[in-house]
């Protein structure tokens, strides 16, 4: 992928900004322009709160090219409070057991290098929710 | 109008061919296509087609080629047809076929060849994970070091959570492959396992393990479809109809998808498919499903209806689908044993349903099939194509 299209993606990547469905009020993300369910234009932004809880996760070994310096590592599926799911690593897990439905919420890591330019690329991780003492 | 003039122009599958699949370091994409292209035209050599289709989906990214419809026509002794690539992943297959049908059907062209072709191990490892997860979402999946493989890990853990299934409730696809894969002597896997060897099997992306996983290989498989009118006077092979040829996507993105345990496409493709061939569940003698992964089985009987949503899996620990089952699937080892070759997939499943309604089958005959379907898949389901094929007598 190049400098500019990753460009285009940093305000979903950096800070989890997607949209929310003028009509229907469903909250979209990745944005999209285009209401997922009801079919209608949907601009208005819409900034989630970056809390959420894992849906499903598993360990990837065998990374693919640009990923293999982060290998293993841990890949989830993240129901958003608001509703939609997203798809992304989980962080700062130390010894934690991960299990579904555990708590999680964003942070902004490095998600790769990228090129001979060493191009780095961030955005958004989960981490889990520490449990207050 | 136009139902009530195509319900006429049958559409007949004249020869079919297909190359061992495997690590073919001697042979090149062209020689593989060759191959099958060479067998399939040889049951009925009389038809010179008028357009060629290309099922691939990793030439571009493995080999550094595109425009193989044009390449592969030239090479295979064919230059001048009108050729093209077609392109839906792992449905590439299923995607080519369709495109064929839907020519036939126009009535503009009276045989077409489709050519399913894939070479995988001219690389190696992280670059080839790295061609095959082009097939997720590049922007929101790729970026975040998602494969297929943690694709199909992620669904299969939500569905053992969600079911309440047992860590090895999908063995049985696994054992099923690989036991219909041992009397095929095109599989890339020809041995039977043992349950102890799948529970015991390293993880791959847990919970997918080694058995979970099929291997992604080189390998080739023709058809030769022509109408009706076209079938030579002198054919001495069975002919085999297509009843039924529908296609259906979704999101790409498994997080995009309202219920991740649901292939929508393939739901939607098998109601359509059934409408045109005014057929149902009941009428199936045999289904190949793509079985890239375990659970992608388990969940395409589901999306059929060939059981409840969280019943699939308990077809394979019943034996439903062996082939002497109620409904055999993969009955030439599927994807896990015969080999998975990418866009070429679906191309080779309608080779083996062919093969079987021919009663061709050898020891991988299912006894008096009349009925097959087949469907592909692309990642973890974004495209659905799904065929149905039966006996053919012409009057
Ligand atoms: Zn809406």
């Amino acid at each position: 992928m190049e400098l500019s299209q990753h460009w285009r993606l940093k305000q979903q990547r950096y800070s989890l900004v997607g949209e929310i469905c003028p009509y229907c009020e469903g909250k979209i993300f990745p944005p999209r322009d285009i209401c997922p369910d009801c079919g209608n234009e949907a601009k208005t932004t819409f900034q989630f709160n970056g809390k959420g809880e894992i849906y499903s996760f598993t360990t990837v070994r065998q990374a693919p090219a640009g990923h293999e310096e982060n290998a293993p590592y841990t890949l989830a599926l993240v129901r958003l409070e608001e509703g939609p799911m997203v798809a992304a690593q989980l962080t700062d897990l130390d010894d934690q057991a991960v299990e579904i439905g555990m708590p999680v919420e964003m942070v902004t890591r490095k998600l790769r290098s990228e090129g001979e330019r060493g191009l780095l690329i961030y955005g958004y991780k989960f981490r889990p929710i520490l449990k207050a003492a | 109008m136009s139902k009530k003039m195509n319900s006429t122009r049958e559409i007949i599958i004249l020869g079919v061919g297909m190359t061992p699949l495997g690590e073919h370091w001697d042979l090149s994409i062209r020689e593989l296509a060759l191959e099958a292209i060479s067998a399939a035209r040889a049951e009925a050599p009389q038809v010179r087609p008028e357009a060629f289709y290309v099922a691939n989906m990793l030439a571009p990214a493995l080999s550094r080629q595109s425009q193989l419809g044009a390449l592969l026509a030239d090479f295979v002794g064919l230059r001048g047809i009108e050729a093209m690539t077609v392109e839906a992943a792992g449905a590439s297959g299923g995607a080519a076929l369709r495109q064929a049908y839907l020519a036939l059907k126009s009535g503009m062209i009276q045989s077409v060849l489709v050519v399913g072709a894939e070479k995988v191990t001219d690389r190696v490892g992280s670059e080839v994970d790295a061609a095959l997860a082009t097939m997720t979402d590049t922007d929101y999946e790729a970026i975040q070091g998602i494969t297929p493989t943690a694709q199909a890990a992620l669904l299969m853990r939500r569905y053992l959570h969600e079911y309440h299934a047992p860590q090895d409730a999908l063995a049985g696809f696994s054992l099923n492959a690989h036991a219909n894969g041992a009397s095929n002597p095109l599989a890339m896997f020809q041995k039977a396992i043992r349950p102890e060897q799948y529970s015991k099997a390293p993880m791959v992306s847990d919970p997918i393990n080694m058995f979970d996983a099929s291997p992604i290989v080189d390998g080739a498989a023709a058809i030769l479809l022509a109408c009706r009118d076209t079938i030579p006077a002198n054919h001495d092979h069975p002919l085999v109809k297509i009843a039924a040829s529908a296609m259906s996507s979704t999101a790409v993105a498994l997080h995009d998808q309202p219920d991740p345990l649901v292939i929508s496409s393939a739901v939607s493709s098998v109601q359509k498919a059934f409408e045109q061939a005014k057929l149902s569940l009941e009428d199936i003698d045999l289904f190949e499903l793509h079985d890239s992964f375990s659970i992608m089985a388990a969940l395409s009987l589901e999306a059929a209806g060939f059981a409840s949503k969280g019943e699939g899996w308990k077809l394979a620990a019943d034996g439903a689908i062996a082939l002497d089952g109620k409904i055999p699937i993969c009955t030439f080892g599927g994807s896990k044993a015969r080999g998975e070759a990418g866009g070429a997939t679906g191309v080779m499943q309608v080779v083996e349903v062919v093969r079987q309604l021919q009663a061709l089958a050898g020891k991988n005959q299912v006894s008096n099939a009349k009925i097959g379907m087949a469907q592909c898949l692309g990642g973890i389901g974004a495209t659905a194509v799904t065929h149905i094929l039966t006996h053919f007598k012409d009057h």
